[in-house]
């Protein structure tokens, strides 16, 4: 039989049967967990729940869509400290992104500027960068906490370090890699230092910026949910781990997928600028 | 005597050796000059510096010693009075055809109105016949018309001198010839100050006035400047009717074949690139020009 879908169609069916085979064998496995209970005191198994009975505390697929429907229909709720909507909660960490990143693209975008027109600069820094670069960014935590002394503030630091480094590097090395001819047109025309940073080289390094960008946003989503668990308090990282504490593994479950959501979500719009800047050579 | 537009005098580009003993000169004692309004080709083998020389009289790259005077004033770096088309089209890719001419345009006049700016990039898009594409990026647009638009963006600047590159080298045969017809027309109606390298003879025959030939480098000279002695109204169809056309071809073939690798390797000194000979093929003695001492102002900076 010759395909007669186009290819989008067949690809979005083929994801399709994915998921129900994956939901249908979760669903199955839960089902055929019914093993016998044990004999135990009543006060305990109350607490066990369904795993006095030999059952899985693993929740069906149903429950964790019920639970999202959950959180989907009241996302802003607020019972207290411990106690929030998940709508609050993503708040939280998508504003605390929002400002480390900014906060690293005002540093990194300018100074990785001056960094890829000077080869001096970027020997001398090259170095520094090789040896920052691979620290993980919760290393630093102790430290920002130790001097910044505010833990909300010390996250928003641990995501501006991780941030820095892959829009620094690679706006240094967009800047540093405009092709020769470019310049040499702007330097026919007289362009000047500013108008040519501005109309040639800025332009011509976006598409590396953008990525750098990119792998930044990708790399600061991933670090705040690890940060927010030390720091506590909120954000969808305190989520999740309170979540854990509560034993509530359909809240876990509920939260890792709302945290994949948001991560696509802020890829597709560093992707949308992407492609804004990109070029056919 | 009237001055020359441009001369350039005891021209010389060095290299320290990758070994780190020593010099190579790329050329020396290059002297020429070039009138308003002349159309000069540079023909030789690669390696002899061409593009360097292209390179300095645009402001791009520094000779090693010698100075380039044009309008009585040594030049001391790039100037929008003198437009360079590139090799490739060298077109920001990122802006239109008409972003690109813009961008030159709005540098050479910056007190021009909005409209005069877009006038101007009209006209020229129209006299390289491309005014569909104001809109298209070099992407969208074939190598010839990336190239005339490199040729507009040079021109509407209005240059006093114009550079060119080998322009049509990376260009298809008829695209080329396309191109060489509307260059000489704009070139001759607007009595454009031209100076071009190509490796085309049949291109330097149509276009140039005169030819400087090159030895080959190291150490490269200007071993002779070929006057065209072909008319002045030659088109491409009727250039090989003329009965010059054949014996100035092989003249510079013989050149490129030959002698511009056995010049090379006599003995220094046999050129003097103050004497540079001048060969008119239409007069049985060729003669020589001086030229003109430097006058004590225009020292030459070694």
């Amino acid at each position: 039989m010759k395909p007669t879908l186009p290819l989008t169609a067949r690809a979005a069916l083929l994801s399709f049967i994915l998921f129900g085979a994956t939901v249908l064998v979760w669903q199955l496995a839960i089902e055929s967990s019914t093993g016998t209970a044990p004999n135990m005191d009543p006060e305990l198994a109350a607490l066990l729940g369904p795993q006095a009975k030999g059952q899985s505390a693993f929740p069906a697929p149903m429950a964790i869509f019920d639970e999202l429907v959950r959180h989907v229909t009241d996302p802003f709720y607020d019972a207290g400290p411990n106690d929030k909507g998940i709508g609050i909660q993503l708040a939280y960490s998508i504003g605390r992104v929002a400002l480390g990143f900014g906060a690293a693209a005002l540093v990194a975008i300018p100074f990785g500027f001056v960094i890829g027109m000077s080869p001096l600069f970027y020997k001398a820094l090259d170095p520094f960068f090789q040896l920052l670069k691979p620290i993980s960014p919760l290393a630093w935590m102790p430290l920002a906490l130790y001097t910044i002394k505010d833990s909300n503030s010390s996250a928003i630091f641990v995501i501006f370090i991780c941030s820095l480094w892959p829009m620094l590097i690679n706006t240094a090395f967009g800047v540093g890699a405009v092709r020769r001819e470019y310049l040499n047109v702007a330097k026919t025309l007289e362009l000047g230092p500013f108008r040519t940073a501005w109309k040639v080289i800025l332009p011509a390094a976006a598409p590396t910026i953008v990525t750098g960008m990119r792998i930044s946003i990708g790399i600061a989503w991933l670090v705040i949910v690890a940060a927010e668990m030390l720091v506590g308090g909120t954000g969808i990282g305190y989520f999740v781990w309170n979540e854990w504490n509560n034993l509530s593994i359909t809240n876990v479950i509920a939260a890792i997928l709302f945290i994949g959501f948001i991560g696509m979500v802020l890829d597709q719009l560093m992707g949308r600028v992407q492609a804004a800047v990109a070029y056919a050579d | 005597m009237r001055n020359p537009l441009i001369s350039v005098e005891n021209l010389a580009k060095r290299f320290p050796e990758p070994s780190g003993k020593g010099e190579l000169t790329v050329f020396d004692d290059i002297w020429f000059t070039i009138e308003e309004g002349e159309f000069v080709c540079i023909i030789g083998h690669s390696g002899c510096g061409k593009s360097t020389i292209l390179n300095a009289l645009a402001g791009l790259d520094e000779a090693s010693s010698g100075v380039i005077i044009i309008d009585g004033q040594a030049i001391s770096g790039p100037s929008l009075d003198r437009a360079v088309i590139f090799q490739g089209h060298a077109l920001m890719p990122w802006m239109s055809a008409l972003e690109n001419i813009r961008l030159a345009v709005t540098s050479r006049f910056p007190e021009w109105s909005k409209a005069q700016v877009q006038d101007q990039c009209e006209k020229y898009l129209r006299m390289v016949h491309l005014d569909g594409a104001h809109d298209k990026k070099p992407a969208q647009l074939s190598g010839g018309m990336k190239q005339r638009v490199g040729i507009a963006r040079a021109l509407a600047i209005e240059p006093q001198i114009l550079l060119m590159d080998e322009p049509f080298s990376a260009l298809d045969a008829l695209t080329r010839g396309s191109l060489q017809d509307e260059l000489m027309g704009i070139c001759k109606s607007t009595k454009q100050t031209t100076f071009m390298i190509t490796h085309d003879v049949d291109e330097a025959l149509l276009l140039a006035d005169k030819i400087l030939l090159m030895t080959n480098g190291p150490n490269a000279r200007v071993a002779e400047i070929v006057v065209n002695t072909l008319p002045e109204n030659r088109s491409r169809d009727s250039l090989h009717k003329h009965e010059q056309y054949y014996p100035l071809r092989n003249h510079l073939i013989e050149f490129l074949v030959t002698r511009s690798r056995e010049l090379a390797s006599e003995a220094e000194g046999a050129l003097d690139g103050r004497q540079t000979k001048v060969v008119r093929l239409d007069e049985t003695k060729p003669e020589t020009v001086t030229n003109s001492e430097p006058a004590p102002l225009r020292a030459v900076n070694e």
